[in-house]
């Protein structure tokens, strides 16, 4: 009986996306969508286990639902039209195809990340409406209290519905700057997962799969633009690695990872992603990053890595996003390619005395360069901007393991 | 379509050219803001707009006791004030953020866009 539970409701959250999306289209107003579908999955768990769960679930669901609104509409008809109306969301285009995919998981997709929305407002609502995760699984992986969450979503949904956020993919013209900020959000979600802030789980897998599984649909829906295709090498590639990043509660860097516990097939298709968005030659963020990865995981050893190859790829991400951040990452590969010292002088010029990685890449440069007691400070200064338990874990080794200051 | 304030946010002290640095760059502005208002008009959008005397001219009228108290002032004592604000019907918020940021760049200045409650028009 549980485990027949479990089934439907695996069912109810892999349909939710598609469900509250074609609801939220017919209906015009995701409160209604969101309703409706729980009122579908409490007909589901009546039913399923008795009947078995239909052939087509995703109709099943998008029948029964549909009708429950009818019926909820019909009823609230009489009692306050005008006040409903004010809560229904705008279509333009009600009956016409977006563009060259018509799936209405897209449109829902550009609404909960439009940037009308406060950041963390579009990253709770991409997750509740597209991802089916409940507002106290968001609430916990984000580690705020259920009604902050609550909050945060009731917020961004009132200002879709009442500003008139529009329910649509944006025109080719506003296409790509659209889609940065989708795909912002989906790599938020992930790095939330794969180095969590707050004491809990170092890692969060259900926030790097559902990021992975989100990344995937919106490839599906848009297979001809490189920087999906590119995210999506970029998040497999990172995942790939997930097992062997922390052991026994403390993060694994790069370079002491077991790589023979690194998922090969995830890889595999990595690879073949950054390949083939490369090839459509217009190159971006994501696309550079996921090929900086694919290096990576191309090499057997960390000294077999082609790190000239590396650099060269932060050269190119640079030209784009002339970021501190990218110009810190670029150094560690220097390091490899030109010796610690070298990368220490690029690294000292970055105003970045706030950022923990800062702080931990100095402090393993000068402890390459034998500078034991500036290292020691450097680690203590990473351990203290850190709020990741295996991160801090690891730093905490690291500088445990400096040889003593000699007596004076 | 509905109903967009679209309000002009600039600081409260004004210096002799206003906002601006000089006077043909507030010449330059104004002409613009004329020309994007033409624009709005020929467009179909256009509702209303003014400019606003500045934020020392207001008055604060609170009218909930048994007679209204009427304060000097504006009703927030902060760097950043209305300065001005159009009236625009748009179909949806990202019609309404286009034109903002044509008016914005006409203007030079923020501007806040804020639907009414309620307004909905046919046309």
């Amino acid at each position: 009986m549980q485990g027949e539970r479990a089934a439907v409701e695996r069912v109810f959250r892999e349909e939710y996306g598609r469900l509250i999306a074609s609801l939220t289209r017919r209906f015009r107003s995701i409160d209604v969508a969101e309703e409706a579908a729980g009122e579908a999955l409490v007909a589901a768990l009546e039913k399923w286990p008795e009947s078995g769960i239909p052939p087509n679930p995703g109709g099943w669901l998008t029948t029964t639902a549909g009708n429950r609104a009818i019926d909820r509409l019909r009823r609230e008809k009489q009692r306050d039209a005008k006040h409903q109306a004010a809560f229904m969301t705008y279509d333009d285009t009600p009956h016409e195809p977006t563009g060259p995919v018509e799936d209405d998981r897209l449109r829902l997709l550009f609404t909960c990340c439009h940037p009308a929305l406060a950041p963390e407002g579009r990253i709770a609502l991409t997750l509740r409406l597209l991802g089916g995760l409940t507002v106290p699984e968001i609430a916990q992986a984000f580690l705020v209290p259920e009604t902050t969450m609550g909050q945060r979503i009731t917020r961004a949904k009132q200002k879709i519905a009442l500003a008139k956020v529009p329910y649509r993919v944006p025109e080719a013209g506003d296409l790509p700057e659209r889609l940065d900020g989708v795909l912002a959000v989906l790599f938020l979600v992930f790095n939330e997962g794969y180095l969590a802030t707050g004491d809990g789980d170092p890692v969060r897998a259900e926030l790097t799969g559902e990021a992975i599984r989100l990344t995937r649909i919106l490839r599906r829906l848009l297979p001809e633009e490189p920087e999906v295709a590119g995210l999506l090498g970029l998040l497999v590639l990172t995942e790939a690695r997930r097992d062997t990043r922390v052991r026994d509660g403390q993060l694994v860097p790069l370079a002491e990872q077991d790589r023979s516990g690194w998922d090969r097939a995830l890889i595999d298709e990595g690879h073949a992603l950054i390949r083939e968005c490369l090839a459509i030659n217009r190159p971006g963020r994501y696309q550079i990053l996921g090929a900086i990865n694919a290096v990576h995981t191309d090499a057997p050893t960390t000294a077999d890595t082609q790190w000239s190859q590396v650099v060269a790829l932060y050269d190119q991400l640079t030209r784009l996003d002339p970021s501190p951040i990218v110009a810190l990452n670029r150094a560690v590969a220097i390091a490899e390619l030109d010796g610690p010292e070298v990368a220490l002088a690029q690294v000292d010029r970055l105003p970045l005395e706030s950022y923990h990685a800062w702080h931990a890449t100095r402090a393993d440069l000068l402890r390459r360069l034998g500078r034991h007691v500036e290292a020691g400070a450097a680690y203590d200064a990473a351990i203290a901007a850190t709020s990741n338990s295996a991160e801090r874990g690891y730093l905490t080794g690291k500088r445990a393991g400096l040889p003593e200051p000699t007596q004076r | 379509m509905t109903q967009y304030l679209l309000a002009v946010h600039g600081p409260a002290e004004m210096g002799e050219f206003g906002d601006y640095g000089s006077r043909e760059a507030m010449e330059a502005a104004f002409a613009a803001t004329d020309a994007f208002n033409d624009e709005l008009r020929a467009e179909g959008s256009w509702v209303f707009a003014g400019g606003l005397q500045p934020a020392s001219t207001a008055t604060v009228v609170d009218g909930q006791g048994a007679s209204p108290v009427v304060t000097d002032g504006p009703y927030l004592e902060t760097k950043e004030v209305l300065a001005g604000f159009w009236i625009v019907k748009a179909p949806d918020l990202d019609a309404a953020l286009a034109l903002a940021a044509r008016g914005s760049k006409a203007c030079g200045g923020k501007i806040e866009v804020r639907p009414f409650d309620g307004l909905e028009s046919d046309g």
